[in-house]
């Protein structure tokens, strides 16, 4: 192990990643017992609570869907743990605690352990397992009235804004993962950016699954207030290991008239070992509300994860408001992706883009569903969908579910999608300049990718473009 | 030591045997031509000798700077300073021509231990070599290849070629396509990069590059095999001549006895 990794870590500390939170693991099984221990635990106020137990009976009632074009064996909701805190003062520092393969991931990225790079412009909250272990920069942003934290100090904190805007965006009730989510979450980030302020720095969380059998239910509430800007970035990594763990997240993004929220995400949870054992199931809620003239963009990469199920959205609520969303999914060995986007078109003159790249390789099967919906008030509406599909072998699969419904005369809907499959010749052709097969991959790769990466901010561009060459390592010659 | 010798190589595409012992040796600071009819094993000898995985070598043997080629990875080949300037240029979308170049320049300096250019310091030397084959610069912002004319692609080897300055360049038929204007502009890069420490093997169809470039020994390939070698005159009677004096009357007739 290099020494340079070995610093990394842990320096990791030193910006307390690992501080006193209360140590506890609740057991197995899914009852109002454990809601009612979750919301204790946390020192909820009452409304929490009551609103916990409306999405835990909500979601009895509900059944897991099985639309997507994705393969599983069966969930057993009462063999996860639902809330589980780091262990107080465990030395994760010591490199025997960290999956060596995960190092030596990080090593090959030559960016060991993200946050750390990240952490010098950027504000970073950071959750390990159920609980988020630390806030930085919270003083500087106090200077600027935003406010940043866990989720679960938000509640306490700062009840109001949350009481009014946790739903708002994703109803507990909306679908089966995210009812289960509304139910049992235990922290995720909370932003608010106050009226006509522009957020100095990036924001970013760095979610992290450790313990094994536990779920991981964050939720993040992000509120831009009228003619705010933000960007934030979300990353993801969890440990190796045999069995699935389950992720089911939602995120709200509230753009309040005339604000900005850019949310990219880089998400490299576990993807499960070449024969699909093992790897997070990725079940997540993520939806914006964007008020009049107000935007709100999503950029996501994807190449962890055994199955990803995941379709960040926009409700284009106000007049002129803008939707974007912008993908890279990687699919590699038996990784499967279900992934796209809904741009629901209300207010008038709302415009939508979508620019999707899905990447398949080894036996990945990978699947655009998007959805543009123009509803009959609309007048003005655009859209502009371009959805393109990356082979890389010839066992691998990509799908495209593209749905589109115009109930207003005046919108203009544009939708291109492409297939190709990488070429021998290509990659011949950059061997032959001296590049190696895995070079050529990654580089063709990006070209194909450009168009979402440049949408990332600069450090996350170079990490994504990084991580595409780890994910599709091994998928040619 | 010759640069290059390649003795009675066979090689195969598919289930068809397109070389059938050729025997060719090169030596630094000479221009080969290797002139033939269309389906004479041209292309399969250039890409045969750049590792082109499609293409099953099944006999013979080639050196190149005393090591054994048919062993070396094609991305090896180039880093020893081999360079095959394509047919048919292959397309990258969304990578820049600058990008890819530095890369691959950057590629040549690490397996001579040298170390790696920035961006900055590449731009330098981009600059003298676009004026080499007059390359509006903006060209190294689009995509390799991506949508270049045939003419544009052909410029762009060349490019690439000033770029990574091999030991031993190949020229895959770089004239077809292009007008008179290009085939000078092409020739004078060619001429320009000569030094007493290379060589290059032009591979044409036709005589008309070998006005600009002038070649120390011309062969004709037919059949998979080289039937006649000569100095640069050669090319001027096959020009006038065909190739069929050479063939037989039918380059699809040629048996092994022709040679």
């Amino acid at each position: 192990m290099s020494s340079s990794i070995e610093s990394l870590i842990s320096q990791e500390y030193q910006h307390g990643f690992v501080t006193d939170i209360e140590s506890d693991t609740l057991p197995a099984g899914l009852s109002e017992d454990v809601v009612r221990a979750i919301s204790a635990r946390k020192n909820e106020p009452p409304f929490m609570l009551d609103w916990r137990l409306k999405a835990y009976r909500r979601w009895l009632s509900m059944k897991e869907p099985h639309w997507p074009n994705v393969t599983y064996g069966p969930i057993d909701y009462q063999a996860v743990s639902y809330y589980s805190a780091p262990k107080t003062k465990k030395p994760l520092g010591s490199l025997d605690e960290v999956d060596p393969e995960l190092l030596a991931t990080y090593e090959k990225l030559g960016i060991p352990l993200t946050e750390q790079k990240v952490l010098s412009g950027v504000a970073v909250d950071a959750i390990f397992d159920s609980v988020s272990v630390g806030t930085t920069m919270r003083t500087e942003l106090a200077k600027h009235g935003i406010i940043f934290c866990s989720l679960g100090e938000a509640i306490r904190e700062h009840a109001d804004l949350v009481e009014k805007y946790l739903g708002s965006v994703v109803p507990y009730s909306d679908n089966f993962f995210a009812a289960l989510n509304s139910a049992v979450f235990s922290d995720g980030s909370f932003v608010y950016v106050p009226k006509g302020v522009r957020c100095p720095v990036e924001l970013s969380t760095y979610f992290r699954i450790n313990s094994a059998d536990t779920g991981q239910f964050e939720r993040t509430l992000i509120i831009a207030d009228e003619g705010a800007y933000v960007s934030y970035l979300e990353g993801c990594t969890a440990p190796k290991r045999s069995t699935h763990q389950l992720h089911a997240a939602v995120v709200e993004l509230v753009a309040l008239r005339g604000a900005t929220v850019k949310y990219s995400t880089v998400q490299n949870w576990y993807a499960g070992d070449k024969e699909g054992n093992g790897g997070i199931y990725n079940f997540v809620t993520k939806r914006g509300k964007a008020a009049e003239n107000s935007k709100i963009s999503w950029t996501q990469v994807e190449t962890g994860s055994a199955i990803t199920w995941k379709y960040p959205s926009v409700i284009l609520q106000g007049d002129n408001a803008v939707g974007e969303f912008y993908s890279v999914a990687v699919v590699n060995n038996k990784q499967q992706a279900d992934t796209g986007t809904k741009m629901i078109h209300i207010g008038r003159n709302t415009k939508s883009t979508i620019v999707s790249k899905g990447i398949s390789a080894g036996e990945g099967n990978n699947s655009y569903r998007g959805r543009v919906q123009v509803l009959p008030k609309a007048e003005g509406a655009r859209n502009y969908t371009q959805c393109d599909s990356m082979l890389v072998g010839n066992r691998c699969g990509a799908h495209t579910f593209p749905y589109i419904e115009v109930g207003n005369n005046s919108a203009i809907v544009e939708h291109e999608a492409s297939t190709s499959k990488i070429g021998e010749d290509q990659i011949f052709y950059l061997k032959a300049r001296g590049l190696s097969a895995e070079q050529a991959v990654s580089m063709i790769v990006s070209g194909f990718c450009k168009e979402v990466f440049k949408e990332l901010p600069m450090e996350f561009a170079l990490e994504a473009q990084a991580l595409l060459g780890i994910t599709l390592e091994g998928s040619v010659g | 030591m010759s640069l290059l010798e390649i003795t009675g190589l066979r090689a195969n595409v598919g289930d068809k045997e397109i070389l059938k012992g050729l025997d060719l040796t090169v030596d630094a600071g000479e221009i080969h031509a290797v002139m033939g009819p269309n389906g004479s094993g041209k292309s399969t000898l250039a890409q045969v000798l750049a590792g082109n995985p499609a293409y099953e070598v099944t006999g013979g043997t080639v050196r190149y700077g005393g090591k054994d080629l048919l062993e070396m990875q094609p991305e090896e080949r180039a880093q020893s300073g081999m360079f095959l300037a394509f047919q048919y240029p292959v397309e990258i979308p969304g990578v820049s021509n600058a990008y890819f170049l530095r890369a691959a320049y950057n590629e040549m300096r690490k397996a001579r231990g040298e170390d790696e250019v920035d961006p900055l310091e590449f731009a330098d030397i981009m600059e003298q070599k676009l004026a080499l084959v007059d390359m509006d610069p903006a060209m190294l912002q689009r995509s390799v290849n991506t949508g270049f004319s045939g003419g544009e692609k052909k410029r762009n080897e060349i490019l690439q070629m000033a770029v990574l300055e091999p030991k031993l360049a190949i020229l895959d038929e770089t004239d077809s396509g292009l007008d008179i204007d290009a085939l000078r502009i092409v020739a004078d890069g060619v001429n320009a990069l000569k030094r007493p420490d290379n060589a290059t093997i032009v591979v044409t169809h036709y005589q008309r590059l070998l006005n600009y470039i002038v070649p120390d020994y011309v062969h004709v390939l037919a059949n998979g095999r080289i039937l006649k070698s000569g100095g640069k005159d050669l090319a001027l009677e096959l020009e006038e001549k065909g190739y069929d004096w050479l063939t037989g009357g039918s380059t699809a007739a040629v048996g092994a006895g022709a040679a």
